[in-house]
């Protein structure tokens, strides 16, 4: 018997075989246990079929490791027609040997009475035959659950199945089988299948989520091994599959840099203790009109000026009015994306679901590289999903940006236009290492703007707020205001003026 | 009438023989119906069943006349099986098995 190779060498513990699912090995904690059966479980278009597919895909791709695909429900034909799409030319493969179909897809004419006792023994030497044939080290059954629409004796069909998953797994070849649930949440299965054939389950959902669809995939069991608990987004991108966004364990990482960045504005620096940290995320939060955006053009010019690359994630302005702005403060974006340090990506937020925003994101700062990034705003991004897929983006992407050591400046909008915090700021200000306030202050009946930076994780920095004024420049900081409170609340009142608010 | 057909099994098992028995018996009783008979082990000759598309064995096929019929199990009920092929009935007492 030849033992499973284990790809990552840990001794002692469940061998692993890397399924090259994006993100579906972290999640894994490695991948799925060698030589194992994994049931694959979910509603009706909660992507079983792309899993299974994926999973023999990747393996030959991948890692050159053929695979046996039994279908039970569509045509092999459908499959390879279906599946061109997310780039993976199964008809190539099964030329070159590597990929073999055992087509147990009903056709009425096949359809057979049933008298007296029977196996599926010729199933198994079908699959065995392949399996042989392209040497498979990966196997995907779809979906056990037609199997049983076939035969009324479920007795029969549970014990059959059990003896094909385990003669396939003698062989040392790691098996996905998919199985149709009828909700959710709920059974695993319709017909029980898992607790006597599956080593390991695998959900996927496909859930409606205060309004907005939201796919997740949960392990439920993996069988003596470890792997991440929850329920992690994913989506299925039209290039290359299924894409799962694990939530890492980055959610409480801070900044380990001691290299401070200049936000482009001299007196911010100094407010900051000398600049914001290099792999730091920054928020900046402000009513509309207020000047996000500027200072975030600011922190974009000062990047650009050290040669750093930049990128701008525009949700709420198009590029023409971006540059257009820029403009009338004495910034040329237009020239700094001709130098190809600047990358404005204008993004609809409601164009898209947000785990696919997030991809988008994601290959923009892979293949661009940029030591800075803007997203401008988070807030726009909130308004289009529920507040815990939001926060799940948010956490994934500062984790993501931290990762590459790149400082990330979010801007968020406060709903009021006198004080408040923003919901966005509620929800990730936990997340954020500095929080940076643009407020409107009232004063002597005169509208101004106050600046004031909130949170400065592992710096001193100043505590006062202070005056800024915008003009054909940009932005300026002035003096603190002084005997006003009440600004943060949005409810500034002047202390011991003259007119006698003090009695 | 001329009928060929064709009898999956899986190795030499009891199910298999009592397969076989059933068909060889069906012949016996069918002697104005010449009724020629291949056995595939599906052991020893997968390919055949990946053609056929046969996942359960025993599983008797009615290859001539067109268009196929299917049996599957291991016939134990001759009435039934000859009803699928399209035989005429025998009386009850020679249908069943002892």
């Amino acid at each position: 018997m030849t033992m499973p190779t284990d790809r990552n060498g840990t001794p002692g513990s469940v061998t692993r075989l890397e399924t090259g699912i994006p993100g579906f090995d972290t999640v894994a904690d490695g991948g799925l246990p060698t030589g194992r059966a994994t049931l694959i479980a979910g509603t009706a278009g909660s992507g079983k079929t792309v899993f299974a597919t994926q999973f023999l895909a990747c393996g030959i791709r991948d890692f050159d490791e053929p695979g046996v695909f039994i279908t039970f429900e569509d045509t092999p034909a459908d499959i390879r027609t279906n599946m061109r799409g997310f780039g993976w030319d199964i008809e190539a493969w099964e030329r070159d040997g590597k990929w073999a179909f055992v087509d147990a897809s009903p056709r009425p004419e096949d359809q057979a009475v049933l008298v007296g006792d029977f196996d599926l023994s010729a199933l198994l030497a079908r699959m065995e035959a392949a399996i042989r044939r392209t040497g498979a080290k990966r196997v995907a059954m779809d979906s056990v659950n037609a199997l049983f629409s076939l035969y009324r004796d479920h007795a029969v069909l549970r014990a059959e199945l059990y003896r094909i998953v385990n003669t396939i797994k003698a062989l040392g070849i790691t098996t996905v089988f998919t199985g149709e649930r009828t909700e959710d949440y709920g059974p695993i299965t319709r017909f029980g299948v898992e607790e006597f054939v599956a080593d390991n389950v695998v959900i996927l959902r496909n859930i409606l989520d205060e309004e907005r669809r939201r796919r997740t995939l949960e392990i439920l069991k993996f069988r003596g091994a470890t792997h991440q608990r929850g329920e992690f987004p994913f989506t299925v991108d039209a290039g290359r599959g299924i894409i799962v966004i694990p939530l890492s364990a980055m959610e409480l990482t801070q900044h380990s840099s001691t290299i401070r960045l200049s936000s482009g504005i001299d007196e911010v620096d100094a407010m900051a203790g000398g600049g914001y940290f290099r792999d730091s995320i920054i928020l900046l939060s402000g009513a509309t009109g207020t000047g996000k955006t500027l200072t975030a053009m600011h922190f974009l010019w000062a990047g650009v000026q050290q040669g750093e690359r930049c990128v701008l994630f525009a949700f709420e302005e198009s590029r023409e009015q971006l540059v257009r702005n820029a403009q009338s403060w004495g910034m040329d974006l237009a020239r700094m994306e001709d130098d190809g340090l600047l990358k404005i990506v204008p993004f609809y937020p409601h164009a898209m679901p947000i785990e696919d925003h997030l991809l988008r994101l994601r290959t923009t700062i892979e293949e661009f590289g940029p030591r800075r990034v803007v997203v401008d705003s988070l807030s726009a991004l909130e308004r289009t999903t529920s507040i815990r897929s939001f926060r799940e983006f948010v956490i994934n992407l500062t984790s993501y940006i931290k990762k590459f050591e790149i400082a990330g400046l979010f801007t968020a909008t406060a709903n009021s236009i006198l004080g408040g915090t923003s919901v966005t700021e509620k929800h990730v200000s936990t997340l954020t290492d500095t929080i940076l306030l643009l407020r409107y202050v009232e004063v002597s009946g005169e509208m101004q703007r106050g600046i004031l930076v909130l949170k400065m994780r592992g710096s001193a920095h100043d505590t006062s707020i202070r005056r800024f004024t915008i003009d054909s420049d940009g932005l300026h900081v002035h003096e603190a205001f002084s005997g006003v409170s009440g600004i943060l609340a949005g409810t500034p009142m002047r202390l011991g003026s003259a007119d006698g608010a003090q009695d | 009438m001329k009928l060929h057909l064709t009898l999956f099994v899986a190795g030499e098992t009891p199910r298999s023989e009592a397969a076989v028995r059933n068909v060889e018996r069906l012949r016996g009783l069918q002697g104005d119906v010449h009724i020629s008979l291949e056995v595939v082990d599906v052991l020893r000759d997968p390919e055949r069943a990946e053609t056929a598309r046969v996942m359960a064995t025993p599983t008797l096929i009615r290859e001539v006349p067109t268009p196929p019929r299917r049996v599957t199990g291991d016939l134990d009920d001759l009435r039934r099986v000859m009803a699928v092929l399209g035989l005429h009935p025998l009386p009850a007492q020679h249908t069943k098995e002892d």
